[in-house]
């Protein structure tokens, strides 16, 4: 066996994979690179743009500053797993009918925190949405219809407004 | 970049991790991964061995422990920031630990991983240096103990030897009623302060200030312990004064130079922070005396 390669199984969207993967390699290529879910985008490879923010049991985190041997027996949840049969859900209607994106380079990461976020706090303010929007960088749109999106898709979840 | 290549190990406690240290030459311990993996990802770091403690759960609690708030290493950011003891005798740390990165890093991020890293501008070192932590150590020989100030040896230098490892760290709380100030100037929200000010007063019944703590990160090697500026304030009753005064020392230091801030900048910072955070400390504890 080579020692620098290491079999894991990580339940990802739902579905369990077992693969043999090399020590090095993040998470954010495992899960591009050995399941072909490429949604996750990679930035900067340094934990700074947040392009490839997952969930990892729940808990968003940068893909490229986590091992995928550090994920073995955990659940990530990645962009994939939001449109339940290809219907888009709440939040990305919310970034639709907002214009929340432009290329979308960055959008994968966003829509993750922003699951996590609305999942902890249903009532966000503004103030918060862009506290933690902070942790991401969008070179093209700007950020206030990131946080318009954000606000708008709380309220649909609520049931405190239409889609 | 993608990381060099290494060996990755994952023990399950921390005499398996000592040994698994002692076992391999050019290991590095792997905490929460948020400064570590960029530095893997850079190629700044070419360890031959990563010892990954993430499976070890009893490094991971925070406590009371006697007149102490014990933390263990790999206790996330994130658990600090929601730690309801944490808020109630460690309100300075409760506040400070939303500067820490961003939402997505705290998650993964440990108190011990950031004091080891020891970035000058770290608010965890700042915390640990303004408490005057204990940090302890494990290694071959057993268990030893440092302060805070003997730790941080020098410019992302602790004072651990090769084949040791940060367990726990200890905060001793302020009295119930003392102030705290935190405040720190950044380009960007969760970025690394340019300098950051952390402060806490207790006061005395009469308002005369019984003890002060003021330390700065960002203007220094390591987060620095202004002790001119607290011995100046101890006995005195705060004013604008007074503060100005205690804290003009704080720009005779000799701050590092980076691609984006001059010296002179952050030397014009530090005072002016410095009083800031003193006088939200005394504002609050004058508050909870009233």
């Amino acid at each position: 066996m080579n020692p620098r390669t290491r079999a894991i199984t990580v339940k990802v969207n739902g579905v369990a994979h077992t693969r043999d993967v090399e020590h090095r390699m993040t998470l954010a290529d495992f899960l591009r690179h050995e399941l072909g879910l490429t949604g996750t985008h990679v930035g900067c490879e340094h934990g700074v743009c947040g392009a490839c923010t997952v969930l990892v049991d729940g808990l968003s985190m940068r893909g490229c500053l986590t091992l995928a041997v550090q994920a073995d027996g955990r659940e990530v949840s990645t962009v994939e797993s939001l449109a339940a049969d290809g219907a888009l859900n709440a939040l990305q209607q919310a970034f639709h009918a907002r214009h929340g994106l432009q290329c979308g380079f960055c959008t994968p990461g966003i829509l993750m925190t922003l699951t996590e976020f609305l999942r902890d706090h249903p009532r966000p303010t503004e103030a918060e949405v862009r506290e933690v929007l902070s942790g991401h960088l969008c070179r093209c749109t700007g950020y206030q219809n990131l946080v318009a999106a954000a606000l708008d898709a709380a309220a649909v979840i609520r049931g405190e407004a239409n889609a | 970049m993608k990381p060099p290549p290494f060996q990755y190990h994952r023990p399950q406690s921390v005499a398996d991790a000592l040994r698994c240290l002692a076992d391999h030459e050019n290991a590095r311990v792997l905490a929460g991964g948020q400064s570590l993996m960029p530095m893997l990802n850079l190629r700044i770091a070419y360890p031959d061995h990563l010892v990954d403690l993430g499976s070890i759960a009893d490094l991971a609690y925070i406590r009371e422990d006697g007149d102490e708030i014990a933390i263990g290493a790999m206790t996330a950011q994130r658990t600090i920031e929601f730690s309801g003891l944490v808020a109630r005798r460690l309100p300075l740390m409760a506040e400070a630990i939303l500067s820490v990165g961003h939402r997505q890093t705290r998650n993964r991020g440990t108190i011990g991983g950031s004091l080891c890293h020891l970035d000058p501008s770290a608010e965890l070192a700042l915390m640990a240096t303004v408490y005057g932590a204990t940090i302890v150590i494990a290694g071959p020989g057993g268990d030893r103990r440092l302060a805070m100030h003997e730790f941080a040896a020098g410019y992302m230098s602790p004072a651990i030897e090769t084949g040791e490892i940060v367990t726990e760290v200890r905060f001793e709380p302020w009295a119930p009623g003392h102030g705290w100030g935190f405040t720190e100037i950044a380009r960007r929200r969760g970025d690394f302060a340019i300098v950051a000010a952390a402060a806490l007063v207790e006061l005395e019944g009469d308002g005369r200030i019984r003890r002060a703590a003021l330390a700065l990160g960002g203007v220094a090697p390591v987060p620095l312990r202004v002790a001119a500026a607290e011995e100046a304030l101890a006995g005195r009753i705060a004013d604008d004064a007074l503060l100005a005064r205690a804290t003009a020392a704080c720009a005779d230091v000799e701050p590092l130079e980076d691609a984006h801030v001059a010296p002179w900048y952050r030397r014009r910072l530090a005072p002016r922070l410095a009083q800031r955070v003193l006088a939200d400390a005394c504002r609050r504890a004058r508050e909870t005396r009233a």
